[in-house]
């Protein structure tokens, strides 16, 4: 019995999905070491956190939760690689329940590298709920908005957090978000009110949202998903996981523009076989 | 009153931050600060009653035997588990039970539900995106530059080209331009609107967020 013919237009998404898997999974096990070149607003970023002076407080601001850890935890990890490198103190505040232990994972770690102190070199202040409320009682006053630390430990009695008061104390912000409150509320509420300098490390998707930030100044400079993470670990000198990440998104995007191709060829072959045009279509 | 109470402080609050933004007198300025500690006790308050919501929710689900009751239980059951754990012995010590099911069960788990949408974009890309229409021809030009650009193969394939149309330089152009000039637009609509909502709800006008009317 002669089965239906094989037609493209109804191929099983499974091969799709198998064939993505593989496109993940080969690069991972077999790196091709692509080149990564550098974009105008990741080097912006990377520039304005060398030119902080030594010693400075600067503020990490990490708003984003598991799902989005794969982009964004890069940044973060090459942010505080960064910023020890530099002899730059870190605070580290949350809007975001979920963040303070992702950041805790690389900060941790990263301390013990570099040598660096707990409440001396750098400090957790965890999460606080409120969103923009919480932003903008930081700044009237970081410590009666964020009482104690991550782990309960009263402001007053950290070292690092006497030297801060509020977003006159706080030589730039790095803020890593993967929506909201996120970027957007940091430039509108504080580089806005406060004229804090401003970066940012977001999701590849919600990258293109930011560009009239940067173009404005409002940002000093943009981290857009893996890519965006692979550049600033490039300049940084230190290759971690976001680079790693590049060769299986260069294949994977790849392999779907290749799908979209095809699916237009077949999609244009037959409209010319029933005779129309696409606009007619 | 139990409408006119609540609009009379929104509006005094409304206006009083509104002032606290221009005038800045330390009276003003203190009495605002000490506003916005009372916001962020007021919104974590909140937080308690969408835990208490979320049960509600979910019992009368599993009660009724609604449709996927089942997730219901198995909802409930862990928000229990992690209440069970992180009460006594702390959520955030390292080696603690709650922490070490939130870095070895949540967070894979969320990042896999995530990474999931890569299967399902492949595919959507290659049934919906078409050359329908000029508009649609543009786009898809546009998206496949982008893709390519962004990503070091793209730098690869096209490193031996003139500078301007070497894919990473048209992503930069793409993205800085149209791009910007598109998102710029919706921010002033969006900034625009966001004015005009805050003073329907300071003046009363708009008086949806006290529910139970239209």
């Amino acid at each position: 019995m002669a089965g239906k013919p094989f037609d493209i237009r109804n191929i099983d998404r499974r091969i799709i999905f198998t064939l993505i898997f593989v496109a993940v999974v080969w690069p991972l096990l077999q790196p091709m070491s692509l080149p990564i070149d550098v974009s105008p607003p990741v080097q912006t970023l990377y520039d304005a956190i060398e030119a902080i002076p030594e010693g400075s407080i600067v503020m990490l601001g990490a708003d984003y939760s598991p799902d989005t850890m794969p982009e964004l935890q890069p940044m973060v990890d090459t942010f505080i690689r960064h910023a020890f490198e530099r002899d730059l103190r870190i605070v580290v505040a949350c809007l975001w329940p979920a963040s303070p232990p992702l950041v805790e994972t690389a900060i941790g770690p990263l301390a013990e590298e570099y040598g660096k102190e707990y409440g001396i070199d750098y400090v957790n202040l965890g999460y606080m709920a409120g969103g923009i409320v919480t932003l903008l009682g930081m700044g009237a006053s970081i410590p009666n908005t964020y009482p104690s630390d991550y782990g309960g430990t009263p402001v007053g009695e950290i070292p690092l957090m006497q030297e801060v008061e509020n977003f006159d104390d706080i030589a730039f912000v790095m803020e890593v978000s993967a929506g909201t409150p996120g970027t957007r509320e940091w430039v509108q509420q504080v580089q806005g009110r406060y004229r804090v300098a401003l970066g940012s490390g977001t999701t590849a998707v919600g990258a293109p949202n930011f560009y009239p930030y940067v173009q404005s100044g409002q940002l000093s400079g943009l981290l857009g998903g893996l890519k965006g993470a692979a550049e600033y670990e490039t300049l940084v000198g230190h290759p971690g996981d976001a680079t790693k990440g590049m060769d299986a998104q260069s294949v994977v995007h790849a392999l779907v523009v290749a799908f979209i191709l095809l699916g237009n060829v077949v999609y244009l072959l037959s409209l010319r076989s029933k005779g129309r045009a696409p606009a007619e279509a | 009153m139990r409408r006119e109470i609540p609009l009379a402080i929104t509006f005094l609050i409304g206006i009083f931050m509104l002032v606290d933004f221009f005038v800045p007198h330390h009276v003003v300025s203190s009495s605002a600060e000490e506003m916005k500690q009372w916001g962020t006790i007021v919104i974590a308050a909140s937080i308690l009653l969408g835990v208490g919501n979320l049960i509600r929710v979910h019992f009368h689900k599993i009660r009724r035997r609604r449709e996927g009751w089942g997730y219901s239980i198995t909802t409930l059951a862990i928000m229990g588990v992690m209440f069970f754990f992180g009460g006594p012995w702390g959520t955030i010590e390292e080696g603690s039970a709650f922490n070490w099911m939130f870095l070895n069960m949540q967070v894979p788990l969320q990042s896999t539900m995530f990474s999931l949408l890569a299967f399902f974009i492949a595919s959507a890309a290659y049934r919906a995106f078409r050359l329908r229409s000029a508009e649609a021809s543009l786009l898809l030009i546009a998206a496949i530059i982008v893709m390519l650009g962004r990503v070091p193969l793209g730098q690869l394939l096209t490193r031996s080209w003139p500078e301007a149309i070497q894919l990473p330089n048209m992503t930069e152009v793409i993205m800085a331009y149209p791009n910007m000039a598109a998102f710029r637009g919706i921010l002033m609509g969006a900034a625009l609107g966001v004015m005009a909502m805050g003073l329907r709800i300071i003046l009363g006008i708009e008086r949806s967020y006290l529910g139970g009317e239209k």
